[in-house]
């Protein structure tokens, strides 16, 4: 038999892995001053890798390895999103990696950071639990480092000790959930499972323990306590990648999960996501409404749009994975373009990352205060940003399947969170400030990375050909 | 023909380019920006008519309908989608044409008339917003295009209008302005929708098959969407806001408001004609009443008003009315058998809009001149503005359709298609024609002859404009005085096939006569020094005067239906309700929010391990309710 076929299929992650090894080399053959260039050689190589893997190669769904590894022209379109999201991190972290604190452990971020988004390659393509398990260990312990990565300030190592309970906690309770699956049904392989799932009380009970594991990934109600205070704790860089790549991983592995395996449960998982959507949205409005961090605020917001990004998930059709995917991209944009400008406010005047700090932003730094409000437009949903369109796709995909109370309440809580978003806007455009965040000029690699969510923001909605061409490979899910 | 899409592209590059730089631009470097765009986009014009019409037409005789560039841009699913794109057929090759042609002689034409004004930098943005949505509408490939674009239209003619936004008029008529077109845009809408709805289709040519089961839903959808063309095109009684959008700059008014974003609603109807002729002909003959009526109403406004751009604005109402009696005169899409109408009507927008541009442009110098709009301050310029007095009144003689000038051969078609409809549509409109070329003498006597304002102009001489405004002015009036002579009918008419126009001399003869008559008694009574005979007759008729004068009162009973019946008696109630039951209830959510958030907010307490608790109470609970249903 020749095995060189199969490794074709696995060309994201061999060239990932390709990466991480250089980062790793780098670090450690380059001394002080070859670490300069760094940042820079990083992101070339993330470049390249997207450059070479952006467009799927085969055009059909594969599994390979017995099974275990499942090839899909879509995953493959999602882990080039992820890895979009992943440089455009990279290059709004250099203006904090280069704090003196930071600076000689530049190589670690990268490697953590690259081992975490490996994982999540692998979880999405895996084709048996034990290997989605791996993938979303390998995707959260890494993690938890991140979290803590200034572990000399108080609120980042309070912020990664909750975050790895969490997921520890998380993950046993889904190990607890699959063995079950494992003892009604004989098997682990998703295409073999499928028919040993009959919605008895074990199996539901085990369902719903699995997806504790994911739905605190995505952080949806009632399992995501931890993301506030992880949020607000971790270094901003890691927060922003931790609500969105992290998350939209998690999300596009859910739904392939629940689509392929649990079909014959539609009508529980469907039941219990309605009920995770509609507290998710609206809990997280509350939560938000009242929050004066603006890091933490974004968190709520965060918990909020994994709600709206579930209705497409709900909906278990190939144009709902279509918008889903849409969704997350433009919602990479969108809130990687406002933890930018989070990130570059805080890395310039000492940390500011308070509500009221924001007060009077527009008169000093407008450039930066126009693209958080974009961003904040984008994220609510208003024409003619791309946020408008990915929610209308969403729902759109669950009003056709039947469930237009649930679109209703989703369309109240976008009102809702209109009014947190413009709060910002409102600080940042009309409230007075006699102490207002000092002009500043950011870096080349954040207002890169803020030039490129802006275009996202613009264009992704308006640029009809992304959605039909993901629509195009969404078929073949 | 993809070079098609530069004629979109440009003018929206230059807008975003001089509306974003702002007054970090030079004015001479926006201007020449904006002036250099839209003379390349007229190029592009003239070179995609005649490559065009050059390329012949295909075996079945009629020239083809090119998609040189399309782009799906959202899909509903089910075959419904918007699409984005660039079409190309007789039509809209000719309005391209005149489009362009029109806005490159305004920008040249503001150069002068602009001059030293603040804000020149946004004039010229917004004109390059203007040009780009406009040649975007008569390029649509699809209703839905067509009407994006059509509010983008009503957009920059709103930004344009209100350009003096210091001035209390400018902003009022700018806000009516916008209104009125955008109360009739929802009929346009709703008749998208309904059309979307029932022919599965945003097309313009719906599959027949489709057609056979929308048939009876076709007539509304058509009617609606009049309404929407009948707000833009300032027909009655949706016509209130384009006097007053005289208020916006002179050249703006000679390009949105005479030449191009007016006979909008003209070319809507031109587009839907085949829909119109072969499923709605009732619908498209009231269109022609309302067009009669309009034409009529507006026609005996003009004769009296004494501000020379509201003259023009009537007149340009009234010529308007002219081509929508045309297109609903038709029969059948046959230009030998009733349906010559739609062949004269868009000759007809094509002359109009050189003549009254150059109406507008030269009523622009006038005013540049003299720095009033009244007549009264006008009188016996001829001497002191030779150009503008010439290249004036080849544009009036135009319009009171005098052989050889343009406005002749297309009025003759008209009025020869509306004598085919019925005699008395023929007769009222040849009386129009007639009075058109009275208010139009009326209004050049009044400002070239006739006794001279001597203490206005003693500290101020009138002057002849600068180059940049005659120039424009020269080339509009070489385009009035042979554009006649284009064999329109070679590239326009209603089934596509070659039509050569012939001239009924009969109808010709008489509205001649009726046009010669015209002048004759606008000669008579405004030509000479003394007022005698005008005024006598002014005070003999003095109810008849007053009433015309102040537009037959339509805005009087526009601002009572307003204010004292919707205002007073529906508005103020609701806004009650809203104020007090609707907000008090979003105040009691917004409350009950505040309080939910405040007891919740236990949940979040930092505690990892009551976090754990909620986790495993979570999963617990919804394992009880997936299990209890």
């Amino acid at each position: 038999m020749d095995f060189s076929g199969i490794f074709t299929y696995l060309y994201t992650e061999i060239a990932l892995v390709g990466v991480t090894v250089a980062a790793l080399l780098y670090d450690l053959i380059a001394g002080k001053q070859g670490r300069r260039y760094f940042h820079g050689f990083l992101c070339t190589l993330m470049l390249l890798f997207i450059a070479g893997t952006v467009i799927p190669y085969h055009k059909e769904t594969v599994e390979v390895f017995g099974g275990m590894y499942v090839y899909s022209p879509v995953g493959s379109i999602v882990k080039s999103i992820l890895a979009i999201g992943t440089l455009i991190v990279f290059l709004q972290s250099e203006s904090w990696l280069r704090r003196e604190d930071t600076e000689f452990k530049r190589g670690e971020f990268y490697v953590l950071t690259l081992s975490t988004l490996l994982g999540m390659d692998f979880m999405i393509s895996s084709g048996h639990f034990m290997m989605f398990f791996i993938g979303l260990e390998l995707a959260s312990v890494p993690m938890a480092c991140l979290v803590a990565f200034d572990k000399y300030r108080h609120n980042s190592a309070e912020a990664g000790a909750k975050y790895i309970l969490s997921a520890l906690f998380a993950s046993g309770l889904m190990l607890y959930g699959i063995s079950f699956f494992y003892g009604t049904a004989g098997t682990l392989y998703f295409d073999d499972i499928v028919p040993g799932i009959d919605g008895s009380a074990l199996q539901i009970m085990a369902f719903v323990f699995f997806f504790t594991g994911l739905g605190f990934k995505i952080s949806l109600v009632p399992f995501h306590l931890w993301t506030a205070d992880t949020y607000e704790g971790a270094p901003t860089t890691v927060t922003s990648y931790l609500s969105v790549v992290s998350k939209a991983a998690a999300a596009f592995t859910l739904m392939v999960i629940l689509v392929k395996v649990f079909g014959p449960m539609a009508e529980y998982w469907q039941t219990l996501l309605y009920i995770v959507i509609v507290l998710s949205i609206t809990i997280a409005n509350l939560f938000a409404i009242r929050q004066k961090n603006l890091k933490r605020f974004l968190a709520f917001s965060s918990i909020s749009q994994a709600g709206y990004i579930m209705l497409a998930v709900i909906s278990g059709t190939p144009y709902g994975m279509t918008s889903l995917v849409f969704y997350v991209l433009v919602y990479m944009a969108a809130n990687l373009a406002a933890f930018g400008v989070i990130s570059a406010v805080e890395q310039n005047s000492d940390g500011k990352t308070g509500m009221d700090d924001y007060n009077g932003l527009y008169k000093t730094n407008p450039k930066l205060a126009v693209i958080m409000t974009l961003a904040l437009f984008s994220l609510a949903g208003i024409p003619p940003f791309a946020g408008f369109f990915s929610k209308f796709f969403i729902f759109a995909a669950a009003f056709e399947q039947g469930f237009h109370v649930l679109v209703f309440i989703a369309l109240i809580n976008t009102v809702i969170s209109l009014y947190y978003y413009l709060l910002v806007v409102k600080a940042m455009f009309i409230n007075k400030n006699d102490t207002p965040v000092a002009t500043f000029r950011s870096d080349w690699s954040t207002r890169l990375s803020l030039l490129l969510c802006l275009a996202g923001i613009i264009v992704l909605g308006l640029a009809s050909c992304i959605f039909d061409g993901i629509n195009l490979y969404a078929f073949g899910m | 023909m993809e070079y098609t899409i530069l004629i979109l592209l440009l003018p929206c590059l230059s807008f975003l380019l001089i509306g974003l730089l702002g007054t970090k631009l030079k004015p001479v470097a926006a201007g020449t920006l904006g002036t250099v765009v839209t003379g390349i986009v007229a190029l592009l014009s003239y070179w995609t008519a005649f490559s065009y019409f050059g390329a012949g037409r295909d075996g079945s005789g009629v020239y083809p309908v090119l998609t040189p560039w399309n782009a799906e841009w959202l899909p509903f699913g089910g075959g419904l989608e918007i699409d984005l794109g660039i079409l190309l057929d007789p039509i809209s090759v000719m309005m391209l044409v005149v489009i362009s042609t029109v806005s490159f002689m305004v920008h040249i034409y503001s150069f002068g008339y602009m001059k030293g004004e603040t804000g020149f930098q946004r004039y010229y943005s917004f004109l390059s917003l203007f040009t780009m949505s406009m040649l975007g509408l008569v390029a649509a490939t699809n209703i839905f295009q067509m009407y994006i674009f059509w509010e983008l239209v009503g957009v920059s003619s709103y930004l344009l209008i209100g350009f003096y936004y210091t001035r209390k008029e400018a902003i009022a008529a700018s806000k009516k302005a916008f209104i009125v077109t955008r109360f009739a845009d929802l009929g346009f809408l709703i008749g998208i929708l309904i059309y979307g709805f029932y022919t599965g289709s945003f097309s313009f040519t719906p599959d027949a098959e489709v057609i056979g089961t929308a048939k009876v839903f076709l007539p509304l959808a058509l009617g609606l969407m009049f309404i929407g063309g009948a707000g833009k095109s300032a027909m009655f009684p949706l016509h209130i806001w384009l006097p007053d959008a005289m208020e916006g700059p002179t050249p703006v008014s000679a390009l949105i408001h005479a030449a191009t974003m007016v006979v909008a609603g003209v070319y809507l109807v031109a587009r839907m004609f085949p829909l119109f002729i072969g499923y709605a002909p009732d619908v498209l003959h009231i269109t022609a009443y309302v067009g009669a009526f309009t034409a009529l109403y507006a026609a005996v406004v003009a004769c009296v008003q004494s501000d020379i751009k509201r003259v023009l604005a009537f007149s340009t109402i009234s010529q308007i009315g002219f081509m929508i009696v045309a297109l609903g005169v038709c029969t059948s899409a046959d230009p030998h058998e009733g349906g010559l109408g739609y062949m004269a009507s868009m000759f007809h927008l094509f002359t109009h809009a050189m003549f009254k541009a150059l109406l507008f442009l030269g009523a622009g110098c006038i005013i540049h001149a003299v720095h009033s709009n009244e007549m009264s301050a006008m009188g016996g310029l001829r001497k002191y503005m030779p150009i503008t007095h010439l290249t004036f009144l080849i544009a009036c003689l135009a319009i009171a359709g005098i052989w050889p000038f343009s406005g002749f051969f297309s009025k003759d078609e008209i009025l020869a298609a509306c004598f085919g409809f019925s005699p008395v549509m023929g007769w009222v409109m040849t009386f129009i024609a007639g009075l058109t070329a009275f208010y139009m003498f009326r209004l050049y006597y009044n400002i070239f002859w006739g006794k001279e304002n001597k203490e206005l102009h003693s500290g101020h001489k009138p002057h002849e404009a600068p180059l940049a405004m005659t120039i424009p002015l020269i080339f509009l009036a070489a385009v009035t005085l042979f554009a006649g002579w284009i064999p329109f009918g070679e590239f326009v008419s209603s089934d596509g096939q070659a039509y050569h126009i012939h001239i009924d001399w009969t109808v010709a003869a008489t509205s001649l006569c009726v046009a010669a008559a015209g002048i004759a008694l606008a000669t008579w009574m405004y030509a000479r020094e003394d007022r005698k005979a005008a005024d006598g007759l002014a005070a003999r008729f003095s109810g008849l005067h007053k009433a015309a004068y102040h537009r037959f009162y339509i805005d009087e009973i526009y601002q009572f239906i307003t204010h004292r019946i919707i205002f007073a008696c529906i508005s103020a109630p609701i806004a009650w309700f809203d104020r007090h039951v609707v907000d008090g209830f979003m105040n009691l959510l917004a409350w009950i929010s505040e309080k939910l958030s405040w007891l919740i907010k236990g949940m979040q307490s930092g505690y990892i391990q009551r976090y754990g608790i909620w986790f495993l109470g979570g999963a617990l609970g919804l394992t009880v309710i997936l299990l209890l249903i």
